[in-house]
């Protein structure tokens, strides 16, 4: 966080300025009144700097926390993402000009000297899975969002539902939710139709690549940020078509020809990955999620499978749900952010599904809430706070660890997230009104974090923090999903033997120079640092050591495959929680992890990179490639 | 919520807090009626005010210039800091920076500009910022700059050059090393470790530099 530490005298200055430009505006008294500007004795309000006697007021560029306007929280409902709408590739116009072929569409087109497609490779994977569900979305600029009613309308960037009219199909942030199925190969055609610079606001560049964090996906498709020989991200005017086979990993190897049924994931997310400036563009808007149901397993209705409360019909138990914290500019109400910050955004307003703190009507029943931490920096911890008695502790489960359901429900009363994670929650609404009386819970972050360095370690006392989301519980209806604490079994964690690693890597993570190094080099876009040879095994090792005193922790991601942890802070066993096949781990301050991976079935580069966005765009990422020779270099 | 009427509300803000009156803004709008007069700056100011106040430097050819005037507006520019007698990074990373500009060929000075801000202008004038360049090889369409003490402070840290702990920020020895780099018109901004690279500088540059 950069402070403008002004000396007396500049402030001063800047305080006649600013009131000689009220004089030369020839405000009247009325305006000024209007505008909040003057006291009811006549006097300049101290702030905006108008008084030379406020030393942090807040400025009209300023970008901070504290400098956000005020607003009062729970004023409107919260937001249930549209489903993206399937089409025929047969009719729909779009993929009857422009056939989605595994082939690139490299042929010119003449309004902007490019080509109409971004893509420079084919689909790896394609001819085992033809695609079967067609997707399109189109990333545009949409000037009339609402996040709270006392905020002017916001220009924010997103996805909209395919339509090349952003009149009636306006694009939305967060993006609309992209159904998938287990066996049913689906290709999305993403449109960059971004407007050309300058960005309003000052912050967002109109070059994309959108990522499917979590899934196991060519590199293709990966939408990475950048690559030796080939174009990740693509521009203005451009399409990209995406394919995710929507098979499991090992589908070309230890387990042909659909994969382990036990790498099943079911929560992911997508978002703009466009190197150097991720944090910015995704802040401004472009991020949504993408759900992936199983036959049998995760089906999306709660009378099968495994009975998790229903996605459809309409009207939903099952929520995505994601959190980002923002500021807003004091003098315009607009989403800001500072490009020049090297440590992080934390934010001082909250939004959830787009809207500050909204809440949300919620019958008597078990809901499944699937929780992002959409970032860019904040760390959370949640509970569920009865704002009526805050003396109570009130339990909900956790079943699924960044989009894995766990080998069965664990019943909490918090859960830690970082950047990117995502934790799937049941929430027993009826069984919390019948134990505890409540009528209205609110999801609240108890974690202090005042910067980019990470949480502080302390918590807020209940009813003190971050109020989320307040539900507002209503009429007990007819639920048919399973009672976790019946005990349900989901998936078997796959095995992790140690004996089966092939190599073992050692990455330390530290602070260079005001910015990132892993094993003390920069990213490097034109080189990968190692090379992994498929459908094998690795131990890979992550160090945090500290050289100050306070520290830095960084939720660690890496593409392509997951991971399950062998060890947490120097060889002890990861919490409960963490029992599980994950994508992102926390790396904490003077911390050792070592995580056990299996890297199949495609070939090509991928990235490692910390997600909080902001240390990500200051170079902390390194690229890796996976081919069928592999090499042995212990600390890449 | 108290209803709060005018006579509390002027009250209220008449004692308004100092740091963040965030309680006076809340009062403000919604309960009192009015409607509140939103200003937006357009991005190139905004960032301008933000950060490059136009204030004056001196070159290594001993040219009195205008840091946003005459260096950064309208043009595609790279900045870095330095100052001729490190003995940590600057080295390495002028070197590196050297090589980067024979990358660039013909663009370096035609429309990518690169500007160097010694960390220590009270020991680098002109003349020992002119003999430093000359040492590293360094071509026309790279400038190194000077000035005021005070001046260099602030146009650092509005350059977003700024080491979280205080005491790393005031050790010059160990500063920031990186570059920021930007094409001013269009207000697209980044930054890249100085030591990252030549060929990855310069990708990263031509990706955002066009």
């Amino acid at each position: 966080m950069h402070l403008l530490k002004f000396r007396p005298n500049k402030l001063a200055e800047i305080a006649r300025k600013n009131r000689q430009e009220i004089i030369k505006a020839k405000l009247s008294r009325r305006d000024l009144f209007k505008m909040g500007l003057l006291t009811g004795s006549g006097y300049l309000v101290v702030k905006s700097g108008l008084s030379a006697r406020a030393p942090q007021a807040c400025g009209p560029t300023d970008c901070r926390p504290g400098c956000s306007p005020f607003v009062q929280p729970f004023q409107e409902p919260l937001p249930i993402m549209p489903v993206l709408p399937e089409r025929d590739v047969n009719t729909y116009p779009e993929f009857v000009s422009r056939p989605p072929n595994d082939t690139p569409n490299s042929a010119i087109n003449p309004a902007n000297n490019l080509p109409f497609e971004g893509r420079t490779e084919t689909h790896q994977s394609r001819g085992q899975f033809p695609p079967q569900k067609f997707l399109i979305t189109r990333m545009a600029q949409n000037s009339n969002v609402i996040v709270h009613p006392a905020l002017p309308p916001q220009t924010l960037w997103g996805f909209n539902l395919g339509d090349n009219n952003f009149t009636t199909d306006p694009a939305l942030s967060p993006g609309p939710t992209v159904v998938t199925r287990y066996g049913s190969p689906v290709l999305i055609r993403r449109y960059n139709q971004l407007p050309p610079e300058p960005a309003f606001g000052g912050f967002g560049v109109p070059e994309v690549s959108t990522h499917l964090h979590n899934f196991h996906s060519g590199p293709d498709s990966d939408g990475g940020p950048c690559d030796p020989d080939q174009q990740r991200f693509f521009f203005r005017e451009q399409y990209y078509d995406y394919f995710h086979n929507l098979a499991r990993a090992g589908f070309g190897s230890t387990h042909p020809p659909n994969g382990d049924v036990n790498e099943t994931l079911s929560t992911l997310w997508y978002h703009d990955h466009r190197v150097d400036h991720t944090a910015e563009n995704v802040y401004k808007g472009m991020a949504g999620f993408l759900i992936a149901f199983s036959d049998g397993f995760d089906t999306g209705d709660e009378g099968t499978g495994f009975h998790l409360p229903s996605f459809f019909p309409f009207p939903s138990f099952d929520i995505p749900i994601i959190l980002t914290d923002k500021l807003f500019n004091p003098g315009s109400g607009q989403l800001c952010f500072d490009t020049f910050g090297l440590d992080g955004l934390v934010g001082d307003t909250f939004l959830v599904n787009g809207k500050v703190q909204p809440f949300m009507d919620v019958f008597k029943r078990r809901y499944r809430f699937r929780v992002l931490d959409g970032g860019p920096s904040r760390f959370y911890q949640f509970f569920l706070t009865n704002p009526d008695n805050l003396n109570q502790q009130i339990p909900f489960w956790v079943i699924s660890n960044d989009g894995n359901l766990l080998p069965t429900p664990l019943q909490v009363t918090s859960v830690l997230i970082s950047v990117a994670e995502r934790f799937d929650i049941i929430v027993d609404f009826k069984k919390i009104a019948q134990d505890f009386g409540a009528t209205r819970l609110r999801l609240e972050n108890r974690l202090v974090q005042v910067n980019g360095r990470g949480p502080t370690g302390q918590l807020f006392s209940a009813g003190q923090g971050n109020q989320l989301v307040e539900f507002r519980l209503g009429a007990i209806v007819t639920d048919n999903s399973v009672d976790p604490a019946t005990g349900p079994q989901f998936f078997t964690l796959p095995t992790k033997p140690r004996s089966e690693a092939r190599v073992t890597r050692e990455f330390q993570f530290e602070r260079r120079n005001g910015q990132w190094a892993i094993n003390g080099q920069f990213v490097d876009c034109n080189n990968p640092r190692f090379r992994v040879k498929r459908n094998t095994a690795e131990i890979w090792v992550l160090e945090n050591f500290q050289t100050d005193s306070l520290g830095w922790q960084h939720p660690i991601h890496i593409h392509m495959e997951e991971f399950q942890m062998l060890s947490r802070q120097f060889g002890a066993q990861p919490p409960p929680v963490e029992r599980s096949r994950k994508d992102v781990v926390r790396l904490g301050r003077n911390e050792r992890i070592e995580l056990f991976f299996r890297f199949r079935d495609f070939l090509g580069v991928y990235p490692m990179h910390c997600h909080n966005t902001i240390h990500e765009d200051h170079a902390m990422m390194l690229l890796w490639e996976v081919d069928d020779v592999g090499d042995t270099i212990r600390r890449p | 919520m108290v209803s709060v009427t005018r006579r509390t509300w002027l009250t209220t803000l008449a004692a308004a807090p100092m740091a963040g009156g965030l309680a006076a803004w809340a009062v403000d709008e919604k309960q009192a009626g009015q409607t509140r007069k939103w200003e937006t700056i357009p991005p190139r100011e905004l960032i301008r005010q933000r950060h490059f106040p136009d204030v004056e430097l001196v070159t290594h050819e001993g040219k009195r210039v205008r840091y946003y005037d005459d260096l950064i507006r309208d043009k595609k520019v790279v900045l870095n800091l330095m100052y001729a007698h490190c003995e940590g990074i600057c080295i390495p990373v002028t070197s590196n920076l050297v090589r980067v500009q024979k990358l660039l060929g013909d663009r370096m000075g035609r429309d990518i500009f690169f500007y160097s801000i010694t960390l220590k202008p009270e020991e680098d004038s002109p003349k020992v910022l002119k003999a430093y360049a000359k040492t590293h090889g360094v071509r026309p369409g790279w400038t190194f700059l000077t000035g005021k003490p005070e001046t260099i402070e602030l146009v650092r840290r509005r350059l977003g050059f700024v080491d979280i702990v205080p005491k790393v920020d005031a050790n010059k020895s160990s500063h920031i090393g990186m570059i920021r780099f930007g094409n001013e018109p269009k207000v697209r901004w980044g930054a890249c470790p100085a030591q990252a690279s030549p060929e990855h500088i310069v990708r990263t540059l031509l990706w955002d530099l066009g």
